[in-house]
């Protein structure tokens, strides 16, 4: 039974992944761009969220749907304003100005909010668990998982069912030939950075509420994202939730023999995924 | 005018395509631009589009410069493009490649998905499937497809007959007089002088980035159209 516990355990961490992954996902299945800011935009969130609670006496998931569109505006204008300048043939400028981002947050963070770390309270809920018979549950590590898979659901619905999400497919397809059916790619790339931060903000939520956070955490998370992106395949959002679960099963079988093998566990799963499949479980067809 | 270019010059960094190029459409016309490979023909409908941005007076479109305009901006102006080689959309089935061309401009015409699909019944057959999946004529029809979906007032069709075998060309060309009768202008670029000569109403030669000849189908003779597609007298 303890295995069945970790497996279980490893999937709904994997949920968490996911959700730190998706909106990674969306903008390099879009644009091509890897934002190397997504870790320290997630911490940024989740400090966003923590005001709301600590300042206006919100609970976190009213904070959290208030930070949401104040986050996708600021995904909208850093693209608007920085990204969309920088992007083109070369991968190397948007790499360099989004780790030069990745640096101001974490020091912008540091200023506003000391190194200290800190965590959204949840009360309650946090230690409960759900008894399923088999095994025993966490609220909180389920209610992650099931929000990944309703951001997925969603995100995959916008994408292949909506006006909006033909114009993201047929940009990332070849931008110049959407500009001649009227779609302004720049305009198409900020909107989709918008709803990546919107993601981002559903993942600080859950960031903050389920361990201690503080303005450093962002890179590490960011590679676990990276991880999860990668394994499933580069653009496909089930694949990056694919990609999550095998990290968190991983991590969790690791602690489970020795809670010192957690984290390299995950980044063997990775490499081991790497060796066998170099494109990632579910690569699109094109590109 | 609906659109005209003035002295219209474009060059791909040093090297130059276009050296100062004067067209006019008149509503509802039918115009061919004929050229050899590399007279700059796409060239000029990349400029006309916004593909390639210019000075604004160098494209006057109902007389207002657009010259400077993005492609965006110019599909809003009521003009659309088959793009040489088609260009679908290799993400979007034949239905949202459709769909995607008439999504930005909400223009009221005659053109809707059932009309495309009353012009190319075929597609209405495959329209689940990938857009790419398509033979090299019905993926021609989708891209003509997609762009009457804007209901456009200039057609700009470049090429559409280009590696297509002959009762495929003449598929397509069948389609073309129920575009013009919904009042739309056309612009069709050809390699092949006998196809455009027989359904322009006006006709322009283009060689080496320039233009050197416009002409009346019927008012021009074989000799005249050669030396100028050329530039030797035949
Ligand atoms: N992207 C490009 N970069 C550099 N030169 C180009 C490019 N596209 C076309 N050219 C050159 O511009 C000239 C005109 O090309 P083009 O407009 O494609 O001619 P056409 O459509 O009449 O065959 C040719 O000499 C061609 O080699
Ligand atoms: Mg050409």
């Amino acid at each position: 039974m303890i295995w069945l516990d970790t497996l279980v355990q490893g999937i709904l961490l994997g949920g968490l992944y996911a959700l730190f992954a998706a909106g990674l996902s969306l903008v390099f299945g879009i644009m091509r761009l890897v934002n190397l800011a997504h870790g320290d935009l997630i911490v940024f969130a989740a400090y966003l969220v923590l005001m709301g609670v600590t300042l206006l006496g919100l609970s976190p998931w009213v904070a959290a749907l208030i930070a949401m569109p104040a986050m996708f505006a600021l995904g909208w204008l850093l693209q608007a304003a920085v990204l969309n300048r920088v992007l083109g043939k070369d991968i190397l400028p948007p790499l360099l100005v989004t780790f030069g981002l990745s640096v101001a947050l974490q020091n912008g963070l540091l200023e506003a909010f000391s190194a200290d770390s800190r965590r959204i309270p949840v009360g309650a809920l946090e230690g409960a668990s759900l008894d399923l018979g088999l095994v025993t549950v966490g609220v909180m590590p389920l209610m992650t998982f099931a929000s990944a898979i309703v951001a997925i659901v969603a995100l995959n619905g916008l994408f292949y069912h909506t006006a909006l999400g033909r114009a993201f497919r047929a940009t990332s397809d070849d931008a110049v030939t959407a500009g001649l059916m009227g779609i302004e790619p720049k305009r198409v790339f900020a909107v989709a950075t918008g709803i990546a931060m919107v993601v981002v903000t559903l993942a600080a939520l859950y960031l903050g509420m389920r361990a201690n956070f503080d303005p450093s955490i962002g890179p590490a998370r960011l590679i676990y994202a990276f991880e999860a992106v990668i394994i499933g395949g580069l653009g496909s959002l089930w694949g990056t939730l694919a990609g999550g679960i095998i990290i968190g099963v991983a991590q969790a079988a690791g602690a489970a023999v020795n809670p010192e093998w957690q984290i390299l566990a995950g980044h063997i799963a990775f490499l081991a995924v790497m060796l066998l499949k170099p494109r990632g479980l579910f690569p699109r067809a094109v590109d | 005018m609906l659109l005209e270019t003035r002295a219209l010059t474009a060059n791909y960094g040093q090297f130059g395509a276009l050296f100062g190029v004067d067209i006019t459409v008149a509503a509802g016309e039918c115009l061919a631009i004929i050229g050899a490979n590399g007279a700059g023909k796409s060239t000029l409908m990349r400029s006309i589009t916004g593909v390639i941005r210019n000075e604004p007076g160098m494209v006057l479109h109902k007389g207002e410069p657009i010259g400077a305009l993005p492609s965006a901006e110019i599909l809003k102006r009521g003009i659309a493009m088959v793009p040489e080689g088609r260009r679908l959309f290799a993400s979007l089935s034949v239905e949202e490649n459709l769909l995607i061309g008439g999504q930005a401009r909400k223009a009221s015409g005659p053109w809707s998905l059932e009309a495309v699909y009353d012009l190319f019944p075929i597609l209405r057959e495959r329209r689940k499937n990938p857009g790419t999946a398509l033979s090299g004529g019905q993926q021609q029809m989708v891209a003509i497809g997609r762009a009457l979906m804007s209901n456009p007032e200039l057609l700009l069709c470049d090429e559409i007959s280009l590696g297509l075998a002959p009762v495929v060309i003449r598929d397509i060309y069948a389609a073309l007089p129920k575009v013009r009768q919904s009042g739309a202008a056309i612009v069709l670029v050809e390699q092949d002088i006998g196809k455009a000569l027989a359904v322009a109403d006006r006709v322009y030669c283009m060689m080496e980035g320039r233009v050197t000849l416009v002409a009346k189908p019927a008012e021009v003779t074989r000799e005249e159209v050669h030396s100028a597609y050329f530039g030797v007298a035949a």
